[in-house]
């Protein structure tokens, strides 16, 4: 196979950290490559100095032979390179056209030929079948579509070489099932193409090559078909890992107990006569499809919202009408959903975050003073204790990446010894490794006695962390059904609603 | 009350209307430009001042009345240098630089002044622009005298609406303007240079700030003084919020404000008994309602004050 694209020696560092190293890759023709490796592996920074995003200190790109020049994204596009950055590079407030438009045309240009423009982009929609509305405003896109605009923008200006920077971590299933099989069509079209990934399945399913980076080294290049699985987690992680095994041990008694519960808000029922209990080291999963209440159930226990009727009682007392802060006071804890909008303030820094919740208690702040050297000291603490890489107590928590991140709030949480802790989707996103990580932490938990309720739409958690486990559909609870119990088919039924029908027959 | 309203059909009140309109035109668009671009510009009530100050001098020591505005518009555009060197690739705080800038270019403008002119008992003066009358347009009834009758940097500013607003949303040069107030991380993933385009932009857009000034000498009146910007320039960064960043509507709400700055004027001579306090006041107080009708459904470049570093995450 003639490569199409070749990086040879990359070198890359940030001050003292050593982003890349001596990576060295080629693409062939018409081929599908997958980057894997964990999060922090580097392989967003190796894209970015191919796309001349970055520039690297040592070595070399060249696409059809010829070496591009540094640091320059336009170089870049013009060699054929396209790419779908992991963080959208979009104008919510402009159109679909504008978006794709911006930049390919000469800037001392009079005027702008919108009609030629859109018809080139309404062929190329078709031909690779990626519908998009040329006229819609980008914030009215679903993320799925936002997607396919910046596919679409990098085959506007016939890219050759496409990357994608983890396309499925903002997909459902179905989604990214779907976006696999349209790259797929892509490379009957003479497209060769490299995605982003840490995730084994799709690796498997979707690529014709699987290169892995981890530590910013190249570890390993396989051809897809002769690996598996259980051979590049290892290859990823450095070391075979093992997601912990949930122990059977004594159940206490009730902790959390919604009794009856339904919430409307703005005239919308967002959850509809939920009754559940959650008792002393025990945790309750709950699954369901995205979108079916999950949102609201998550902002009831964070004390975000209040419910309309019925109670919410921990230990016994009625909390429904705390709020956030009292909630929190009265012993309950929250790893939310969306951990760079609800969990971290991003400009902060680590330890700022570490005593966010606990801004009044005595232990941080003295006559209305923040009590800084404790508040460092007790970062320094969750740091080590939760094993939190890649800072100190003063970075800015943003820098962190998502499973070191995620180990900071959910330390944050359990430092202070919670009777109740909401885990809602505490694994979206993070890597095999910071996966194991937090579920060993959520069980230690349990084991000491902390009532956790977990909220996730990943089965296999669910199965594998939770004592009971109740579906969530269109703002209704299923009966809790035993760990025990709970095949895949079961679940699937419950998920799907047909408990209601049982119920009836 | 009669009289009042017959205030309302004169001409002359008109006139004025366009007449005090043009300095605002020129800085909202100004305004409007920088912020398209991301960048907020509260240099504006000093780099207006500097432009004053300069037309009127380039005039003053012997210069042609255009040669003025061109050396304003330069004089602005060295200013918005200046502001876009600190904001853009330094990424400083552009509220900080912007009224550092306002008091750095008022003071100097006055300074320079100084240093240059004789002052004595009054100020001295120059010849500026005189109305000038479009042949055959300026001979319609009522539409003549008012649009046709009127100075040359007036028609100069309603041209620049015209063709702002063409540049910003059928060029690729707008797009890529406007783009880099929404997400220069777009931008560069185009192949763009976005504090570039940012840099362009303050530095045109303080040139048009410049001439604002510039006319307030040149032609509303024929002599500089220090204050006489009279924060006209906080009137334009309202304005831009009320024109919700749109040329078009930058236009109709600096004629809204320069209609209720004249006729309140007017108005102080029929209406008696109450305080002229109270007129001033009037073209501010409304100038805030509109903006509170209009302004919250405004969209904010979103983008706006975010300063923009290669490399970065
Ligand atoms: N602009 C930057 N400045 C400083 N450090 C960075 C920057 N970009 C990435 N890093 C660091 O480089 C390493 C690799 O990051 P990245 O390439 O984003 O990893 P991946 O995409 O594989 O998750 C991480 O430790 C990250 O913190
Ligand atoms: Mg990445």
């Amino acid at each position: 196979m003639t490569p199409v694209l070749e990086l040879s020696h990359i070198t890359k560092r940030f001050g003292p950290l050593v982003a890349n190293e001596d990576v060295s890759l080629r693409l062939g023709q018409g081929e599908i490559l997958a980057l894997l490796g964990e999060n922090g592996a580097g392989k967003t920074t190796l894209m970015n100095i191919l796309f001349g995003h970055y520039e690297a200190d040592e070595g070399e790109v060249r696409v059809f032979g010829e070496t591009l020049p540094a640091g320059k994204p336009r170089a870049a596009i013009a060699a054929g390179v396209g790419m779908v950055h992991q963080h959208f590079t979009l104008a919510g407030n402009l159109s679909v056209l504008d978006n794709v438009m911006l930049g390919s045309e000469r800037l001392s240009r009079i005027g702008s030929d919108r009609r030629a423009a859109r018809k080139k982009l309404m062929a190329i929609s078709e031909r690779f079948g990626l519908p998009v509305d040329p006229d819609a405003r980008v914030s009215k896109l679903s993320v799925g579509e936002r997607q396919r605009v910046e596919i679409l923008k990098a085959l506007y200006r016939d890219a050759r070489v496409l990357i994608l920077d983890e396309p499925t971590a903002v997909l459902a299933r179905p989604e990214a099932e779907r976006l696999f099989e349209t790259l797929r069509g892509m490379t009957q079209d003479g497209l060769s193409l490299i995605f982003i990934s840490h995730k084994l399945h799709e690796v498997m399913a979707a690529s014709d090559r699987v290169a892995v980076l981890r530590g910013g080294r190249m570890v390993a290049e396989r051809a897809t078909s002769e690996t598996s699985s259980s051979e590049l987690a290892e290859l990823m992680v450095g070391r075979k890992v093992q997601r912990p095994v949930r122990q059977d041990h004594a159940i206490g008694a009730p902790v959390l107990q919604a009794e009856r519960i339904t919430i409307v808000e703005e005239g919308e029922t967002r959850l509809e006569d939920i009754s559940f209990t959650v008792n002393e080291g025990e945790i309750l999963g709950i699954v369901g499809v995205s979108g079916n209440g999950q949102g609201a159930l998550g902002a009831l226990l964070s004390g975000l919202m209040a419910p309309t009727s019925g109670a919410l009682r921990l230990n016994g007392a009625d909390v429904g009408q705390l709020g956030p802060r009292g909630l929190i006071a009265a012993g309950a804890a929250r790893v939310p959903e969306d951990r760079h909008a609800e969990g971290a303030v991003g400009e902060m820094t680590v330890w700022e975050n570490a005593i966010l919740e606990r801004l009044r208690s005595a232990a941080f702040s003295r006559f209305g003073f923040v009590r800084r050297a404790e508040a460092k000291a007790h970062a320094r603490e969750l740091i080590q204790r939760f094993d939190v890489r890649g800072a100190g107590p003063d970075t800015r928590i943003r820098l962190l990446s998502g499973g070191n991140m995620q180990k900071l709030i959910l330390g944050r949480c359990l430092a202070t010894g919670p009777r109740f802790l909401l885990a809602n989707q505490p694994t979206r996103g993070l890597d095999e490794g910071a996966i194991a990580a937090v579920h060993e932490e959520l069980l230690a938990a349990r084991a000491e006695g902390a009532a956790i309720l977990l909220i996730s739409e990943e089965l296999e958690e669910a199965v594998q962390l939770s004592d009971r486990i109740q579906a969530i559909v269109k703002g209704r609870l299923s009966e809790p059904v035993a760990a025990g119990e709970a095949d895949a088919r079961r679940l699937g039924l419950m998920m799907a609603g047909v408990w209601d029908t049982q119920d009836a027959a | 009350m009669i009289e009042a309203l017959d205030l309302l059909m004169s001409e002359s009140l008109w006139a004025a209307v366009l007449r005090i309109a043009t300095p605002l035109i020129f800085g909202v668009l100004g305004a409007l430009l920088c912020e398209r671009s991301g960048v907020l510009n509260l240099g504006i009530e000093g780099i207006m001042t500097m432009g004053a100050m300069t037309g009127w001098l380039t005039v003053y020591l012997g210069g042609d009345l255009w040669m003025g505005l061109v050396i304003a518009a330069l004089a602005g555009a060295l200013m918005g240098l200046l502001h876009a060197g600190l904001t853009v690739p330094l990424g400083l705080s552009q509220h900080v630089s912007g009224l550092g800038i306002t008091l750095f270019a008022s003071a100097l403008a006055y300074y320079l002044y100084r240093l240059i002119v004789e002052v004595g008992e009054t100020p001295p003066t120059i010849e500026p622009f005189r109305p000038y009358a479009v042949p055959v347009l300026s001979d319609i009834p009522v539409l003549g005298p008012v649009l046709f009758t009127q100075t040359a940097p007036t028609y100069l500013a309603l041209v620049t609406v015209a063709v702002l607003a063409y540049v910003l949303a059928r060029t690729p040069l707008g797009l890529a303007i406007r783009m880099t107030g929404e997400n220069p991380h777009a931008v560069e993933a185009q192949g763009l240079n976005p504090n570039a385009l940012r840099v362009g932009a303050v530095v045109a857009g303080s040139a048009l700030m410049g001439l604002g000034g510039a006319f307030l000498t040149t032609a509303a009146f024929n002599s500089f003084f220090p204050e006489m910007v009279q924060g006209r320039g906080w009137i334009c960064i309202a304005l831009v919020v009320f024109a919700s960043w749109q040329p078009g509507k930058a236009l109709v709400g600096a004629l809204l404000f320069a209609f209720f700055d004249a006729y309140q004027l007017r108005l102080q001579t029929v209406v008696e008994g109450v305080p002229y306090q109270l007129f001033l006041m009037a073209p501010y107080v409304l100038s805030i309602v509109a903006l509170i009708l209009v302004a919250r459904r405004a969209e904010v470049p979103e983008a706006l004050m975010a300063p923009y570093r290669r490399g970065e995450r």
